[in-house]
C-alpha cells in the first residue's frame, strides 16, 4: 500500500506518523534539527527558509504549548502562521473537516499543522489534498487521538540522542497510561526504528493496550522490576479523566505504584535521563525532587523540540512530488 | 406483467435440488413451468439466450437496508431495490431500525405496499423486537407479523436488562416467531470501532473485543434453553463465537446463523491507512476469525451469508475513522464477492460454485422460512442470469445504489448480472 | 596562472600559495580580522589560511543551506554542516572563502547568514578559484586563479587524508 506520508520520490511530503519511516529519513530529520539548534543564540533567530509561506496551525482539539512551539518553530523559519482553534463537537451541525481544509487551502494555505481528537484525521487530510491535486500543501500531524504525536516522538529521539549518543545499546523506559496515549505509540515506533535492544511499557493492566509484544515491547506492570538498570525513563502524563474513568481508582494510588520517586529514581541505572512530554503533574506521576533534579531533561525537551520541529517543517515544505 | 419467458442455453444451478447442467428454462403465468424441454403447448412471449451464462435462483439476502422510512437522504427505495435487481437479489429482508423503527404494523404495510408497487425484489421487513428498539417494552409482535414482519429483531441495540430480552424470548416463542439477534454486549466493546488486538492498538483505535460477542452468545444460549425460543444469529464475527455456535447446534438448540459477505474476504488490516469505507459493524476482524469463518460456511456452521447492505452517504464516510458512520454497500457486490470465495477454493472443487450460490439461495431461503430459493417446478420465477467470466470494476458509477462506500472501492471482480427475473417479469436487463 | 578547460587536473596547493599570499597582504594591518569558510571546499581553506595566518582563534564556518535561493525547487538539501561563528560579527572584519565563485549566489547566501548575526563592518571574499559566469553583481578580493571552462563544466576540490587539497574539471553529466 502506498505510503502516504511520502511522495513519488520516496522524499516526506507530510508527516503523519512515525511508524513505516525509514530510519535514514528520521536521521535526516535529527542531523537537520541539529543545525537548527544554535539559532536561538543568534542575535536574528530567523532563517529565511518559509518566507512567505502560510503555515495554518488547525487545533481541533485544544493545546496551548504544542500550537506555541509549532508557532515558534514556523516564525523562526520566517513563515507566516494563522492560529485556528476550531472546537471539535460531534454534535456540531458546522463546517465538516474537509470542508475546512478545502476553504483554507483556497486561502493559498502552504502547510497545515493538524492536531485533532480522532486518530486518523491527518490521513484523510492528506489523502483528500493528494485527491483534489494539491500536493503543494503538507500535513503536519501535531496529535491525532490516541495514534500518533511524530514530533514529539522525533523530539524525545533527539533528546536521546543528544544524552545518550548511541540508540544501539539502551533500555528505555516508557511508564504511564500508555493505552491512551500517542506519545508512547510515536516514541515505541521510533526506539524500535533506530535499533534500540530493549523498549519496555510500564503501567497497571487497565492503562496498558493489547498487542505491545507485537509493537517490540516488554511488558512490566511492577514499577521497580521494570526501572532496574533502565538508561532512559520517559514518564507519561496521567490525565484527571482516567481517575473517572473505572480505569484508576485515584492519583494517590497511582503514585504509590507508579510515580517516580527518588528512590525508584535510584533503580535505574546512575545517569539515566527522565523525560516527560509535559506538562507534568507533580506528585501524580512524578515528584517534584526527580522533576526539578539533575537527571531530568524535560526543559532541553522544549528546546529540542522547537529545532525539531523546524526541522520537519523545512523537510516537509521542501520536498515535490 | 407475466409473460411466457424461455431462458436458453444456461448452465442452470439450482442448489436446492441438485441441478448443474446445461438446459433450459420455462417461465409461465410467475411460476417456474418447466427444465429442459417446454411444457405441452407453450409458446415464448419472449426468449432469451443465456449461452455461456449461469441461470440460478434469485438471490435470498437476509441483511440490506433500504434507508426508508426516514433515512432517505442516504438513499431510497428506489434507487435500492433497482440496486437489488442489479446485483441479482430477488428476496431481501430488511431489519427494523429505520426511522421510525418499524415497531407498528401501519410502517410495516406501507413499506411493503412501497415495495410491491415497485415490482422489483420481495421484500420481507423484520419487526422491532421492543419498541423503538429501545429495549424495555415487547411490540405487538403477532400484528406485525399479520403486516408482513418474518421475525424480530433489534439490528445494533442489544438489550441491556436480561429480563426483558427473556420475555421476549417466551413471547415470540408462543407464536413460533424467529428471534434475530446480533450477539453484542451492550457494554463491553460500545463504542469500539475496530477489532481489539495489535492493529488497533497501533493505530490508536478504540476496539470491539471478541468477548462481546461471546458474552452475548452466551447469555442468548441459556436464554434459549430457558425459553425455547428460535433465535438467527446475525453478522457472526470471530472464530470464538463459530466454536461457541457448532456447540449449541450439536446441543441441539434451535439457532442458526449469517455472516456479511465483506467477513468472508477482508480482516482489520484493510482498514490501511485508516480507511473509513472499511468500518464496519461488527468490525472486520484478524487472520484466523476471517480463516475460521470461510470453514464455517464450507461445513454449514454458518447457514447463510449476506450482504448486510448499508448504504451510507459521503457526509457520514468522509470523516475520520471513528467519526464516520460504519456500513458498506453490498447488494451489487454479493454475488460476484461469493463467485470471488467459491474460485479462492482452487480450480478442482468441483461444486465450490453451487455450495457457494447455496448459501445465498436456498439456504437463506429454508432459514428464514421463505418461499424463495429454488427453481423447481412450481416455484415463483425468481431468476437471476450472470456472466461469472465478466470482470468489472466496483466504482461509484458502476454501482445503482446511493451507498457508494465499500472496502471493494478501485477492486475488481468477476461476476455480472445479465438479468433478473422476479414472478416471470424480466425486471432487469443490462 | 589561468586554468583552462583542456587540462583535467590542477596544483591546486599551488593555487592555495598564490591565494594565501594575496590574503597575508590583504590583511596587514588588520589584526583582528576573521576567517569565515563556506563549507564544505570554502572551510577546508579557511582552516588552511586560519592555521598559516595564525588566526585560529578567529576562524568560524557557515552553510549557506538554509539561504539558498533554491529551496523551492530543489528542497532542502539533505547533508546540512553546522554553522559555527564564535566570535562577535558586530563590527568585525570578515574575510569569506569559499573554493570556486561563479554565479555569486553561495557568497550572497552567506552574507546574509553573517548579517543575521550582527553587523560587520566589512566582508571580503577570497576564492581558489573565480570561474566567471556571475549572475549577481559579487567580486572577490583575493583568488588563486581565474578559469575558463565550458558549459556543463564544473571545478570541484576535494582533500586527501593527508589534508593535501586538489581541484578537477568535473562533468556535470558525468
Amino acid at each position: 500500500m502506498h505510503n502516504p506520508q511520502l511522495n513519488k520520490n520516496g522524499e516526506l511530503q507530510h508527516l503523519l506518523t512515525i511508524e513505516g519511516l525509514p530510519k535514514s529519513i528520521i536521521n535526516h530529520i535529527l542531523d537537520t534539527a541539529s543545525s537548527f539548534v544554535g539559532i536561538s543564540d543568534r542575535e536574528v533567530k530567523k532563517v529565511p527558509l518559509m518566507r512567505g509561506k502560510s503555515v495554518f496551525n488547525l487545533f481541533f482539539e485544544n493545546s496551548t504549548r504544542t500550537r506555541t512551539t509549532f508557532e515558534i518553530a514556523s516564525k523562526r523559519l520566517s513563515a507566516d502562521v494563522i492560529n485556528l482553534n476550531i472546537a471539535a463537537s460531534s454534535t456540531s451541525k458546522g463546517e465538516s473537516l474537509l470542508d475546512t481544509i478545502d476553504n483554507l487551502a483556497a486561502m493559498h494555505a502552504d502547510m497545515f499543522v493538524v492536531r485533532h481528537a480522532q486518530s486518523g484525521a491527518p490521513y484523510l487530510i492528506a489523502k483528500h489534498l493528494n485527491d483534489t491535486k494539491q500536493n503543494h500543501v503538507h500535513v503536519v500531524n501535531a496529535g491525532d487521538g490516541r495514534h500518533a504525536h511524530p514530533t514529539q516522538g522525533l523530539l524525545d529521539m533527539y533528546t536521546i540522542r543528544h544524552y545518550k549518543k548511541d540508540f544501539t545499546n539502551l533500555r528505555v523506559a516508557i511508564v504511564g497510561d500508555i493505552l491512551h496515549s500517542r506519545v508512547a505509540r510515536s516514541d515505541i515506533h521510533a526506539l524500535t526504528t533506530l535499533g534500540v535492544p530493549e523498549v519496555r511499557a510500564i503501567g497497571p493492566h487497565t492503562l496498558l493496550p493489547g498487542g505491545l509484544e507485537q509493537m517490540g515491547v516488554r511488558v512490566f506492570t511492577d514499577m521497580d522490576a521494570g526501572l532496574k538498570d533502565v538508561d532512559v525513563i520517559i514518564m507519561l502524563r496521567l490525565q484527571n479523566e482516567r481517575m473517572s474513568g473505572a480505569l484508576l481508582p485515584s492519583a494517590g494510588e497511582y503514585f504509590k505504584s507508579y510515580g517516580l520517586t527518588p528512590e525508584r529514581l535510584a533503580l535505574a541505572k546512575p545517569d539515566a535521563i527522565v523525560m516527560h512530554p509535559g506538562p507534568i503533574n507533580r506528585g501524580v506521576e512524578i515528584d517534584s525532587k526527580v522533576a526539578d533534579g539533575p537527571q531530568a531533561v524535560i526543559l532541553p525537551q522544549v528546546t529540542f523540540g522547537i529545532a525539531v520541529r523546524m526541522a520537519v517543517m523545512s523537510i516537509v515544505a521542501g520536498s515535490h512530488s | 406483467m407475466s409473460m411466457n419467458l424461455h431462458i436458453k442455453n444456461g448452465r442452470v444451478i439450482d442448489p436446492a435440488n441438485g441441478i448443474d447442467a446445461v438446459q433450459d428454462l420455462f417461465i409461465a403465468d410467475g411460476k417456474i413451468a418447466a427444465l429442459g424441454s417446454a411444457p405441452e403447448g407453450f409458446t415464448a412471449e419472449r426468449s432469451f439466450d443465456a449461452a455461456g451464462l449461469v441461470v440460478a435462483p434469485g438471490l435470498v439476502d437476509l441483511s440490506a437496508r433500504l434507508r426508508e422510512p426516514g433515512y432517505e437522504y442516504k438513499a431510497t427505495l428506489e434507487s435500492e431495490m433497482q440496486a437489488a435487481m442489479q446485483g441479482g437479489v430477488t428476496t431481501l429482508v430488511c431489519p427494523p431500525d429505520t426511522d421510525p423503527v418499524l415497531d407498528e404494523p401501519g410502517l410495516v404495510e406501507m413499506l411493503k405496499h412501497r415495495a410491491r408497487k415497485l415490482r422489483q425484489a420481495h421484500v420481507h421487513p423484520l419487526g422491532a423486537l421492543t419498541v423503538g428498539l429501545k429495549g424495555k417494552a415487547l411490540t405487538e409482535m403477532a400484528e406485525l407479523s399479520e403486516s408482513g414482519c418474518i421475525g424480530f429483531a433489534q439490528a445494533e441495540e442489544p438489550i441491556e436488562d436480561t429480563t426483558v430480552l427473556l420475555r421476549a424470548m417466551q413471547y415470540a416463542k408462543t407464536f413460533g416467531y424467529t428471534v434475530w439477534l446480533r450477539p453484542q454486549d451492550p457494554h463491553i466493546g460500545r463504542g469500539g470501532v475496530a477489532h481489539s488486538g495489535p492493529l488497533a492498538s497501533r493505530m490508536g483505535l478504540a476496539g470491539v473485543p471478541v468477548m462481546s460477542e461471546t458474552i452475548a452468545l452466551h447469555t442468548i444460549f441459556e436464554l434459549m434453553r430457558a425459553s425455547g425460543a428460535r433465535v438467527h444469529l446475525c453478522r457472526i464475527s470471530s472464530a470464538a463465537a463459530l466454536e461457541l455456535i457448532r456447540a449449541a447446534k450439536k446441543e441441539g438448540l434451535p439457532v442458526t446463523c449469517d455472516v456479511g459477505v465483506h467477513h468472508l474476504h477482508m480482516i482489520d488490516a484493510d482498514i490501511g491507512f485508516f480507511d473509513s469505507n472499511a468500518r464496519l459493524s461488527p468490525p472486520l476482524r484478524s487472520q484466523r476469525d476471517r480463516e475460521a469463518i470461510r470453514a464455517a460456511v464450507l461445513d454449514g456452521t454458518v447457514d447463510a451469508v449476506c450482504s448486510d447492505h448499508t448504504p451510507v452517504d459521503d457526509d457520514e464516510k468522509l470523516l475520520p475513522f471513528a467519526e464516520a458512520s460504519p456500513g458498506a454497500t453490498g447488494l451489487e457486490l454479493l454475488l460476484a464477492l461469493m463467485l470471488k470465495w467459491a474460485h479462492e477454493q482452487g480450480p478442482q472443487t468441483q461444486d465450490a460454485l453451487a455450495r457457494a450460490l447455496a448459501k445465498i439461495t436456498c439456504d437463506p431461503a429454508r432459514m428464514a422460512g421463505l418461499p424463495a430459493g429454488s427453481l423447481a417446478v412450481g416455484a415463483c420465477a425468481d431468476v437471476v442470469l450472470f456472466d461469472p467470466e465478466t470482470r468489472w470494476t466496483v466504482n461509484p458509477a458502476a454501482l445503482a445504489s446511493q451507498g457508494k462506500h465499500t472496502p471493494f472501492l478501485g477492486y475488481e471482480l468477476a461476476g455480472q448480472v445479465k438479468a433478473t427475473v422476479v414472478a416471470g417479469r424480466l425486471a432487469f436487463e443490462r | 596562472m589561468p586554468i583552462n578547460s583542456t587540462e583535467t587536473d590542477f596544483d591546486a596547493e599551488a593555487l592555495y600559495r598564490e591565494l594565501l599570499d594575496q590574503v597575508r597582504t590583504g590583511l596587514a594591518g588588520k589584526p583582528d580580522a576573521a576567517i569565515v569558510g563556506i563549507h564544505s571546499g570554502g572551510a577546508w581553506l579557511a582552516e588552511r589560511l586560519a592555521a598559516d595566518l595564525g588566526l585560529q582563534q578567529r576562524l568560524g564556518f557557515i552553510d549557506v543551506s538554509f539561504y539558498r535561493d533554491d529551496y523551492a525547487k530543489k528542497g532542502l538539501h539533505p547533508d546540512v554542516k553546522p554553522t559555527r561563528i564564535e566570535f562577535n560579527v558586530d563590527g568585525a572584519t570578515l574575510l569569506l572563502v569559499d573554493d570556486v565563485l561563479y554565479t555569486g549566489r553561495t557568497v550572497r547566501a552567506a552574507i546574509n547568514v553573517l548579517f543575521d548575526y550582527g553587523r560587520p563592518q566589512r566582508i571580503m571574499l577570497a576564492a581558489l578559484a573565480d570561474r566567471g559566469g556571475r549572475e549577481l553583481p559579487v567580486a572577490a578580493d583575493f583568488v588563486g586563479a581565474h578559469a575558463q571552462l565550458a558549459p556543463g563544466q564544473s571545478l570541484a576540490l576535494a582533500r586527501g587524508t593527508n589534508g593535501q587539497l586538489s581541484l578537477t574539471i568535473e562533468d556535470d553529466n558525468a
